[in-house]
């Protein structure tokens, strides 16, 4: 134990003393403000003078229709924080000769492996967890509206939510940083996963979907058909951890999403009436709908450090 | 098991797939001594070194370090034993204190005692003047001292020190040696001393052992060696003349 605290305690120093850090926080500082403040500005115009719509509090993060919000930066770029944070964890240490040094120490070796994570981590949950509260701030200030219970809820969920998502992808960069010796292969191929799932994947979901089940003509197409490409097209893409964690943040941020939805089904009518009779879902059911894809990612992020923790544990470290 | 032996080590192996890095390895070392071990590059010292600590799995055969054997009480060994390993490396932002307090923390060693502890090991080793340069900064020599300081920190039993004045200049490596001499006779530390600098591990061992390709070929004090080697005789040889001798035969 003592081992793992000395270890966590010297990574967090370095991690929030870190060049990459400052540089990573600035950024996502700066486009929590833009996103929000835009997104404020917005709210302010289109409202005055109407009844406050609910949830309005949260469109702060994920204003529907707008082009660039909080929720889908972290989404697209949030890997991005923990890849930087753990691409070099292990074989920094390596290179410069300290890693044998540290567990020639009286500590088990894991607690050279958890205190990284774990720091990493708590960078990553500080970083999160500001940005959330500063956005808040900037809300009350711009619009002068108070979060209800219910919105708060919601934002610590999605900060659940967000943390083990970017912890999974610290786990990958962890991992490759055990895997190879080398400081730039590990960056290179966390990076280039990074890259895989979270873009390519959806393409080739469309791209697979279409030549299993092909879609001529839109317009006198058959349901089944439909169906059929638009269920091929869904699961494939849900390989992608970017894509689930955007379903799960989006239904938990915009409680209005219809989460049923699913538009190709419904005529013009339907569609219509589906959107007249909208409400939002309560949080419970919320939660309840975006259960799977959090088991997913708590999953993902435990098996990429479990993966990490064996390579680790049966290596033999000489220098 | 011999009781006074320190350090104990039977019929030691270790295969990497099909290669053996260390064959067949016996060998004792006292309490109290420097035992200097002897080899060319890549004859299996550090992995000896390795398995002894723990940070190894023998493939076969039996260690006991201060009675203790690795394979189950790594840990406790770790306590024990201090272990400088070859080309040592530092956090270079940190400076010497620093270094010196992750160390410390790593050993379970905190607060007030910490520092004093610090203080006085950057003393003995002779570094206290630049106790508040980054490592980074630091000569070769003063590297190496400094991660002498580390392994002091801990109060060891036994120190492994491997390869310690490698590419040192004959100064550092000088001031090195007598630092070790002198931590084994005032603070009774036993050393196991790998290196293939024969001058400097002739002038403070009391035993060495010659290990050539994964074998321990003879082992004893330099006397003994030589008388064996050599026959009765009254001359002196010195540890260069009977290492190649046996480098020789194999």
């Amino acid at each position: 134990m003592q081992g793992l605290l000395a270890v966590y305690r010297k990574e967090l120093a370095d991690h929030f003393s870190s060049y990459r850090f400052i540089i990573l926080f600035a950024l996502i500082a700066m486009v929590g403000f833009i996103t929000s403040y835009m997104a404020g500005i917005n709210l302010r115009e289109n409202l005055g003078g109407m009844a406050r719509p609910k949830f309005v509090f949260l469109m702060l993060f994920n204003l529907p229709g707008a082009l660039f919000s909080l929720v889908q930066f972290v989404a697209f770029f949030g890997p991005l924080i923990g890849l930087v944070l753990g691409f070099d964890a292990i074989n920094r240490e390596r290179a410069q000769g300290t890693l044998i040094k540290l567990i020639s120490q009286p500590i088990y070796r894991d607690a050279v492996i958890n205190g990284k994570f774990l720091a990493g981590v708590t960078t990553i949950s500080i970083m999160l967890l500001s940005i959330v509260l500063v956005i808040s701030g900037f809300g009350l200030i711009l619009l002068g509206i108070v979060p209800g219970m219910e919105e708060i809820w919601r934002l610590i969920v999605y900060l659940i939510i967000s943390i083990f998502y970017i912890s999974f992808w610290l786990g990958v960069s962890i991992l490759f940083s055990i895997v190879f010796r080398s400081i730039a292969t590990s960056a290179l191929t966390s990076v280039a996963l990074w890259i895989f799932l979270s873009f390519f994947v959806s393409m080739g979901a469309s791209v697979l979907a279409n030549s299993v089940a092909p879609v001529e003509d839109q317009g006198k197409a058959n349901h089944e058909a439909l169906i059929r490409n638009n269920h091929i097209k869904e699961s494939v893409s849900l390989i992608s951890p970017m894509v689930i964690y955007s379903k799960a943040s989006a239904i938990i941020i915009d409680p209005t999403q219809n989460t049923t939805k699913s538009l190709i089904l419904m005529g013009p009518m339907e569609r219509l009436s589906a959107s007249r009779f909208q409400n939002p879902l309560s949080l419970g059911q919320s939660v309840f709908v975006v259960f799977p894809h959090l088991i997913v990612l708590v999953a993902l992020c435990f098996i990429c450090f479990a993966v990490s923790y064996l390579v680790f544990m049966t290596q033999e470290i000489r220098t | 098991m011999n009781q006074e032996s320190i350090i104990e080590a039977r019929g030691l192996t270790k295969n990497y797939g099909r290669q053996t890095a260390v064959n067949n390895l016996s060998f004792h070392v006292e309490e109290g001594e420097i035992f200097g071990f002897l080899g060319p590059n890549g004859a299996g010292k550090t992995t000896t070194l390795l398995m002894l600590l723990g940070l190894s799995q023998p493939s076969k055969g039996d260690v006991r370090v201060c009675g203790l054997n690795p394979v189950r009480r790594s840990r406790d060994i770790k306590k024990l034993v201090g272990y400088l390993p070859e080309n040592v490396g530092f956090y270079g932002d940190m400076d010497a204190v620093q270094s010196l307090k992750y160390v410390a923390d790593l050993n379970g060693i905190n607060g007030q005692g910490a520092m004093d502890k610090i203080h006085e090991v950057l003393d003995e080793v002779g570094l206290s003047e630049n106790r508040t340069k980054k490592v980074e900064a630091y000569s070769r020599g003063m590297k190496q001292r400094l991660g002498v300081a580390e392994v002091l920190l801990k109060d060891p039993e036994v120190m492994f020190l491997d390869e310690p004045t490698l590419g040192l200049d004959p100064d550092g490596a000088l001031r090195l040696i007598d630092l070790i001499q002198s931590l084994n006779s005032e603070r009774k530390i036993t050393v196991l001393l790998s290196s293939h600098n024969l001058y400097q591990v002739q002038k403070v061992s009391h035993r060495v052992g010659i290990m050539i390709n994964g074998r321990m070929v003879a082992q004893g004090s330099i006397d003994e060696l030589a008388r064996e080697k050599f026959g009765l005789g009254d001359e002196k040889y010195t540890l260069e003349e009977i290492y190649m001798k046996y480098f020789q035969e194999v």
